[in-house]
C-alpha cells in the first residue's frame, strides 16, 4: 500500500516503448467537473445557506485568494517569490478608496482631510474623482510599478532570494510611507467610513450579496485565464525559466521579460483584489498591507500548494477561515498556530495541502 | 552644517547595529544559501538577556549581558539550524517562510514571557554624557561593532576553523572531499552568526526599548546591507553596513522619516543596477 514495497522497481515499464498512456476520459473531465461544483456551491449555495456576516468573511477570503492566484503564478511557476504583494494590493486600494471618498465628499474634502487640518485637495487626489480614471488605476498602477520594478532588477539578473528581499523591503517601505503621510493618506487609520458605491448603499445585505457574487466572477474568470496563461506557451518558457534560467538564455529567450510579464500580471491581480477589498470589508489601511500581511498571503498559498493555482485558492480561503475561527477564540494562539502550521507544511508537505491531496489519490490508486 | 555633523553619530550607530545584524546574516546566507527570517528574534533574545540580568546584575547589566547573550542567541541559532534548517540546504526560499514561520512563533512566545508592553534596561552610568557631540552610549555601540569586525576577521583568516568555513563558503562540495566536515563548519557558523546578533540585540537596549517585535524593525534593513555588500563578504558588509546607516538617518534628517525608507529602497535598487550582486563579489566562473 505505501509503495516501498522492493518488487514494485523490477515492475517499472520501459518508458521509452511504452507509449505515452492518454488519460481517461473520466480523469479529463475531473478538473471542469469539480470547477463546475465549486462555481455551483459558490455562487449559488453560499448566498443562500450563510447569513450576511459570514458570507461577508468568505468574500473577502475569496478576494485575498485573487491575491493567491497571483502569487501562485509567479512564485509557483515562475520561481519568483513576492513577498510584497501588500504593496500592490495597496495601491489597488487606495485608488479604490480614494474615489469613494471623493465621491461622498461631493466636491469638498474628504473627512480624515479636514480632521488633519488639510485645506485644499491634493493635486494627487483630483483625478481620482473620476470613476474611469479611478478604476484603471487599480490594475495600471500595480502594473506600472512591477513593470518598472522588474525591468530594473531581473535585467540585472538579481533574483532568487535577492528579488524576495528587496520586494519584503518595499513593502516595509511603502507601509512607512503611507503611515507618514497623514494628510494625503489617512496615516495608520487609512481610509474608512465607505457608505455608497456606484449609488448603492454599502450598508445593504442586496449590495454586498452582489459584490460577493461578482467576486466570486471575477476569481473565477482570473482562474480561468491564469489556468489559460500556464498551459500556454508562455507558460511552459516560465516554468523553464524557474527551472534553468540559464538554459532559457541560450536557447535565445529572454528570462527578464518572461519574470517581468509574470510579475506584473500577479500585480495587477493584486491590485484588483485591493480594489474589491475596499467595498467588501470597507476600510484600507497599512496595517493590511505591511511585510507581515504580505508574507501571510505567501504563507496560505504554501499551505494550499503552490504548484496549483487550485491550490493557491484553497490556501487562501482555509487560511483565512482558520485565521478567524482562531483569533475569535484566543487571539496570541492564532499566531503559534500559524507558526507551528507552517513550519509543519514547509518540512512534512512542501506542495501544500492539494499536494497531500494528490499523493493519497496516487497511493490509492 | 550643524546638523549634518549631529546626524552622524545617529548614523553610525544604527550602520554599527546593522552591521552586527547582517555579519550573522551575510555568513550564514553566503555559506549556507539560508536566509534565516528568524535572526531578527535572535535580536530580540540578546535584548531580553539584558533585560533579565538587570536584577542580578543591576546598573552593569549591558556588560554581563553581551557574553550571555552571545550564548543565548548563539544556541537559538544552533537548535534551529540542527532541528529545521538542516533539512532545507539547497531550498533557500523555503528556508525563508519555514523561518519567518519560527519568528512568528518566538514573537509571541516573547509576548507571553515578557508582556506585550516595552521594557526598559539602565544603562550603565559611566555611559551617560558624552564628547561633543558623541554620546558615549553610541560610542560603545561603534566600539562593539569594530571590536566585532576585528575578531570576525582574525577567526576567519587566523584560526583553522575560520579558514575551514572560509572553504565551505567558497565551494562546499570541494571542501567536503578535502576531509572538511562541512556539518560541523555550518553548525559553527550558525552559533556565531546568530551569537552576533544577540549582541547586536544587547546594544540597541542602550538607544531604545525592548519589545517583542524589536527584531523586525531591523531585520529588513540587515539583509539590505547583505544585499548592497555582497554574499558572505566581510568588507562588503562594513561599507554597506556604514552607508545604510548613514544614509537612513540623513535622509530621514532632510526629508522625513516617512520617505527615508522609500529613498533608502530607491537608492538600493539603483545601486544594483551597477553592482547586481553586491559591492564585493567571490569571482568564479561557474554560473550564477
Amino acid at each position: 500500500m505505501s509503495g516501498t514495497d522492493m518488487s514494485v522497481v523490477t515492475e517499472v515499464p520501459d518508458p521509452v516503448r511504452m507509449p505515452p498512456e492518454r488519460p481517461s476520459w473520466r480523469t479529463r473531465l475531473r478538473g471542469p467537473a469539480v470547477f463546475a461544483a465549486v462555481a455551483v456551491l459558490a455562487l449559488v449555495v453560499a448566498p443562500l445557506l450563510l447569513e450576511p456576516f459570514r458570507l461577508g468573511l468568505l468574500a473577502k477570503y475569496l478576494v485575498y485568494a485573487i491575491v493567491a492566484l497571483g502569487i501562485a503564478l509567479a512564485w509557483g511557476q515562475g520561481g519568483m517569490l513576492v513577498l510584497g504583494q501588500g504593496v500592490f494590493f495597496g495601491l489597488g486600494g487606495y485608488a479604490m478608496g480614494m474615489y469613494l471618498k471623493l465621491t461622498e465628499a461631493q466636491g469638498g474634502l474628504p473627512d480624515f482631510m479636514v480632521w488633519s487640518g488639510v485645506e485644499t485637495l491634493p493635486a494627487l487626489w483630483t483625478p481620482f474623482a473620476n470613476p474611469f480614471f479611478a478604476l484603471a488605476m487599480v490594475v495600471v498602477g500595480p502594473v506600472a510599478l512591477a513593470l518598472v520594478l522588474g525591468t530594473l532588477v531581473f535585467r540585472q539578473r538579481v533574483r532568487g532570494a535577492y528579488f524576495a528581499i528587496l520586494t519584503q523591503a518595499l513593502a516595509a517601505a511603502f507601509v512607512i510611507l503611507l503611515i507618514g503621510q497623514q494628510g494625503l493618506t489617512g496615516g495608520t487609520n487609512g481610509l474608512t467610513n465607505f457608505f455608497e458605491l456606484f449609488g448603492q448603499d454599502l450598508a445593504l445585505d442586496s449590495t454586498q450579496r452582489g459584490l460577493y457574487l461578482a467576486v466570486v466572477v471575477v476569481l473565477g474568470l482570473l482562474y480561468l485565464g491564469t489556468r489559460q496563461l500556464v498551459n500556454s506557451r508562455f507558460g511552459r518558457l516560465l516554468v523553464a525559466v524557474r527551472d534553468g534560467e540559464d538554459r532559457v538564455r541560450f536557447l535565445g529567450y529572454d528570462p527578464a521579460t518572461v519574470k517581468t510579464v509574470t510579475f506584473a500580471i500577479s500585480a495587477g491581480m493584486a491590485g484588483l483584489a485591493g480594489a474589491f477589498f475596499v467595498p467588501v470589508v470597507g476600510i484600507i489601511s497599512p496595517a493590511l498591507l505591511g511585510v507581515v500581511p504580505s508574507l501571510e498571503l505567501v504563507v496560505a498559498v504554501a499551505v494550499g500548494g503552490r504548484y496549483a493555482l487550485a491550490g493557491a485558492v484553497l490556501g487562501a480561503v482555509v487560511m483565512g477561515y482558520a485565521k478567524t475561527i482562531f483569533s475569535e477564540q484566543f487571539a496570541g494562539g492564532w499566531l503559534y498556530l500559524q507558526g507551528a502550521l507552517f513550519i509543519l507544511v514547509m518540512t512534512l508537505a512542501p506542495k501544500g495541502l492539494l499536494g497531500l491531496l494528490r499523493r493519497r489519490k496516487e497511493v490509492a490508486r | 552644517m550643524e546638523a549634518i555633523v549631529n546626524q552622524l553619530p545617529i548614523g553610525l550607530s544604527i550602520g554599527a547595529v546593522l552591521l552586527l545584524i547582517a555579519l550573522g546574516l551575510t555568513f550564514t546566507f553566503g555559506q549556507m544559501g539560508v536566509i534565516n527570517m528568524a535572526h531578527g528574534e535572535f535580536i530580540m533574545a540578546g535584548a531580553y538577556t539584558a533585560y533579565l540580568l538587570q536584577g542580578w546584575a543591576g546598573g552593569q547589566a549591558v556588560l554581563v549581558a553581551l557574553p550571555v547573550a552571545f550564548a543565548v542567541a548563539g544556541l537559538m541559532g544552533l537548535i534551529l539550524e540542527r532541528t529545521a534548517i538542516r533539512h532545507f540546504y539547497g531550498r533557500p526560499l523555503d528556508t525563508l517562510l519555514l523561518t519567518w514561520g519560527v519568528s512568528l512563533v518566538l514573537q509571541q512566545l516573547a509576548r507571553d514571557l515578557f508582556g506585550a508592553p516595552n521594557v526598559q534596561v539602565q544603562a550603565p552610568g559611566w555611559l551617560q554624557g558624552g564628547i561633543g557631540i558623541m554620546p558615549y552610549n553610541r560610542m560603545f555601540i561603534l566600539a562593539l561593532a569594530i571590536g566585532s569586525v576585528v575578531a570576525i576577521w582574525a577567526y576567519m583568516n587566523r584560526s583553522g576553523q575560520g579558514r575551514r568555513m572560509q572553504a565551505v563558503m567558497q565551494n562546499r562540495r570541494l571542501a567536503a572531499t578535502s576531509g572538511i566536515d562541512t556539518g560541523r563548519v555550518d553548525m559553527r557558523t550558525f552559533f556565531i552568526g546568530s551569537g552576533l546578533a544577540g549582541v547586536a540585540g544587547v546594544a540597541l537596549t542602550l538607544i531604545g526599548p525592548v519589545g517583542p517585535a524589536l527584531g523586525t524593525y531591523y531585520i529588513v534593513d540587515a539583509f539590505l546591507v547583505v544585499v548592497a555588500g555582497g554574499l558572505g563578504q566581510l568588507r562588503g558588509a562594513v561599507i554597506a553596513a556604514a552607508a545604510l546607516g548613514l544614509l537612513n538617518s540623513y535622509a530621514e534628517f532632510w526629508s522625513d522619516a516617512s520617505l527615508a525608507k522609500v529613498i533608502v529602497f530607491g537608492v538600493i535598487v539603483a545601486f544594483l543596477q551597477f553592482r547586481p550582486q553586491g559591492l564585493f563579489v567571490v569571482r568564479s566562473r561557474a554560473l550564477t
